[in-house]
């Protein structure tokens, strides 16, 4: 029933604390808000109908405010809270379903968590920290040791083995905690808001090093966070919670760029397009492409035929070899017997298609010619014109098909 | 009729003594076998305590306070036992050590699990609380007559009394420091897959360990309280020893037996009290 490719699968969950959960479904039914069933019932609705899926190997960002559900959702996720009703699927098995013996199997080897005020134990060592997964599932002393080394090694803490927590800043004891869920080499990882907790110095320094980690190790993880700048960079795709329920879910250049509703909108308001935006979006066809066994002087009209002042030159695989500045041409004196081939640069600025505007705005502004867009066999997908990149930094989601939407009340 | 109407006025003393003597009857059995319980780890520890010479007691526990304690303690432990020495006490002390060690033993072994239980579930916390009150509010003479109906005259009884008035505060710590582990980090031994075992010995009782060991503190420092209460139900040791002081209007005799149980408190509350720290917070 579960496709190879779901991780997790969450389906129409629910979880409403209070003493008896199915009492308000026709309150639901009727529409009655959050706020009016815990006026009227004392019942809590921290979930609400939430569907999704996770892919292998991705990073899934649920993003929301303080009371949103997104932290009771992670733990519905390894049951640390039990859904009042829906089903959750891990690698196509019900948790739901699971006695208390699979429960903790799944939670030993399929899941690990990762939580924002750590919850590593004091009164332990850095390395008896990290095998506390392995020691509780009854792994070797030998097997213990090998895999908190390694996973030490992958939050480059080696070195730090028999230190105490406490003597431990927030950053390292975050990593303690990271390298605790990594030492069990599950393929989940949940995180609960887990650089929430740091500085903001140290919090941009764990993202980067997240990032960096998950270029090592093949993990498949629910992230959890308030920011959205986190989310917008961390995430693969991005769930924003909003009073329980799922109010857009999709990859952080369509939250962005296509804001679900004024909710959204108003929180990615000042998120600059520039770091979210990949320049594909932007990208010209290129309205001068040649072969370097042209003449200068047949290519020179060419371009002041079509009214530019570059050409680049792509061989018959496709792959890009240089480019070629008028400037550069007409400063060729045998021109009719000169091929292009020799003249053209062969340092010019290149970017991928995937890059972000701001990493292609450097580029733009030290050259006289666009940026080529090549991907990795170094083919020329487009080019990226300074006008356009400037233009699509600055319009900031003025341009993103989305009709502004102004409410009124009723 | 400013008086309350006698008439009205319940017999409930009567019944009380009518139901302790049918419990005396009836449950003799059980009387014995916790006599025997009590009587049986008690003989053990004064035999020990009688046998080993005075100086390998006052080096041991030297020792001891040099380890876990500041060293001061170990200076106080050595000055102020060989003081208990001189003024001829020693062997009293050794009696009331016996009692407490006994009756600590026996309310750590019994209120611990008690603390557990009562941190694990809402309604046994709720139903244990008044009574824990009550053991601890009620004035401890009155359990010393019951105590002698139901284990005779001795230091049983004594023990048992001491048990009770001093067994609340490891139950009532134990179950606090339970319940103050951090949340996340109860949830992060779930997460982990660990069974109700590894939780509670993995995670909670080594987290609780300040908190339990205060209670044991605590447990310990109301034994010594009622060394004296104890002697007049025939526990012989120090208590004996101040209450002979007051019969016979011996102020010398009463005074030296109390300041040997304020040595000997001290020596414990420090040692134990660092007990509770070690492990946590190294000095």
């Amino acid at each position: 029933m579960a496709d190879n490719n779901h991780k997790i699968r969450c389906q129409g969950l629910w979880k409403i604390f209070g003493p008896r959960p199915e009492s308000i479904r026709d309150l639901i039914e009727n529409g009655a808000s959050k706020q009016e069933i815990r006026e009227a019932t004392g019942h809590v609705i921290a979930i609400r109908d939430v569907s999704f899926e996770v892919q292998d190997n991705e990073v899934f960002v649920v993003m929301g405010l303080s009371g949103s559900g997104k932290s009771t959702l992670v733990r519905c996720i390894n049951r640390l809270i039990e859904p009042s009703s829906g089903s959750i699927f891990i690698e196509g098995a019900n948790i739901g379903e699971m006695d208390e013996h699979d429960l903790r199997e799944l939670r030993r080897h399929k899941l690990s968590m990762v939580f924002q005020h750590f919850g590593l134990l004091p009164h332990r060592s850095v390395i008896d920290n990290v095998t506390f997964g392995l020691e509780v599932r009854g792994d070797s002393k030998k097997e213990r040791m090998e895999n908190a080394q390694k996973a030490l090694e992958l939050v480059e803490l080696s070195g730090w083995e028999s230190s105490r927590i406490q003597e431990l800043s927030g950053g390292m004891q975050q990593r303690v905690g990271l390298a605790r869920a990594l030492a069990i080499g599950s393929e989940i990882l949940l995180m609960d808001e887990p650089f929430s907790a740091l500085d903001p110095l140290i919090r941009r320094q764990m993202q980067e090093e997240f990032l960096n980690l998950r270029s090592k190790v093949k993990k498949t993880v629910v992230f959890i966070t308030h920011d959205l700048l986190e989310a917008l960079t961390l995430g693969d795709r991005i769930a924003i919670m909003r009073d329980g329920a799922i109010i857009q879910l999709g990859t952080p250049q369509e939250i962005v760029t296509m804001p679900a509703d004024d909710y959204v909108r108003e929180f990615v308001k000042d998120v600059p397009r520039g770091k979210v935006v990949p320049v594909s979006t932007i990208i010209e066809e290129p309205p001068l492409v040649t072969d370097g066994e042209k003449s200068v002087k047949a290519t020179v009209e060419e371009m002041e035929k079509k009214g530019v002042d570059f050409a680049f030159i792509v061989n018959a695989n496709g792959v890009c070899e240089g480019a070629l500045a008028l400037e550069d041409a007409l400063a060729v004196k045998e021109n009719g017997a000169t091929k292009i081939g020799e003249v053209a640069r062969r340092e010019f600025p290149t970017i991928s298609p995937d890059a972000t505007l701001e990493q292609g705005l450097p580029l733009i502004s030290e050259g006289d010619m666009p940026v080529a867009a090549l991907d990795k066999g170094r083919r020329l997908v487009g080019i990226i014109t300074r006008a356009a990149l400037l233009k699509a930094v600055q319009s900031n989601g003025e341009n993103s098909g989305a009709p502004k939407v102004t409410t009124h009340q009723g | 009729m400013f008086d309350f109407p006698e008439i009205f006025a319940l017999p409930l003393g009567e019944w009380i003594n009518i139901a302790v003597d049918w419990l005396t009857v009836t449950l003799s059995s059980v009387f014995n076998i916790i006599t025997i319980g009590i009587r049986t780890p008690l003989v053990y520890i004064e035999r020990f305590l009688w046998w080993i010479p005075w100086w390998a007691l006052i080096l041991i526990l030297a020792i001891l306070a040099w380890k876990v304690a500041r060293h001061w303690v170990a200076t106080v432990t050595v000055i102020g036992l060989l003081f208990i020495g001189l003024i001829g006490l020693w062997d009293h002390t050794m009696t009331t050590l016996a009692i407490i060690v006994t009756a600590v033993f026996v309310s750590v072994l019994i209120g611990i699990p008690l603390g557990i239980t009562a941190a694990k579930s809402d309604r046994f916390e709720q139903s244990i609380r008044p009574i824990l009150d009550g053991m601890q509010t009620m004035p401890s003479f009155v359990y010393l007559i019951p105590a002698v109906f139901f284990f005779g005259l001795g230091k049983v009884p004594a023990v048992v009394a001491t048990f009770i008035y001093a067994v609340p505060p490891s139950i009532r710590l134990t179950n606090l420091g339970i319940r103050q582990v951090a949340a996340e980090t109860v949830e992060a031994g779930k997460a982990f897959g660990c069974t109700g075992a590894q939780l509670l010995f993995k995670i909670q009782l080594p987290l609780a360990r300040p908190s339990i060991m205060a209670g044991v503190n605590q447990t310990i420092m109301m034994a010594l309280a009622m060394v004296v209460i104890a002697s007049m139900i025939g526990a012989s040791g120090l208590g004996l020893e101040v209450l002979r002081g007051i019969e016979r209007l011996d102020v010398g005799r009463g005074f030296l037996a109390g300041f040997a149980i304020v040595i000997v408190a001290i020596i414990i509350d420090r040692i134990s009290q660092a007990f509770g720290r070690a492990g946590t917070t190294r000095k």
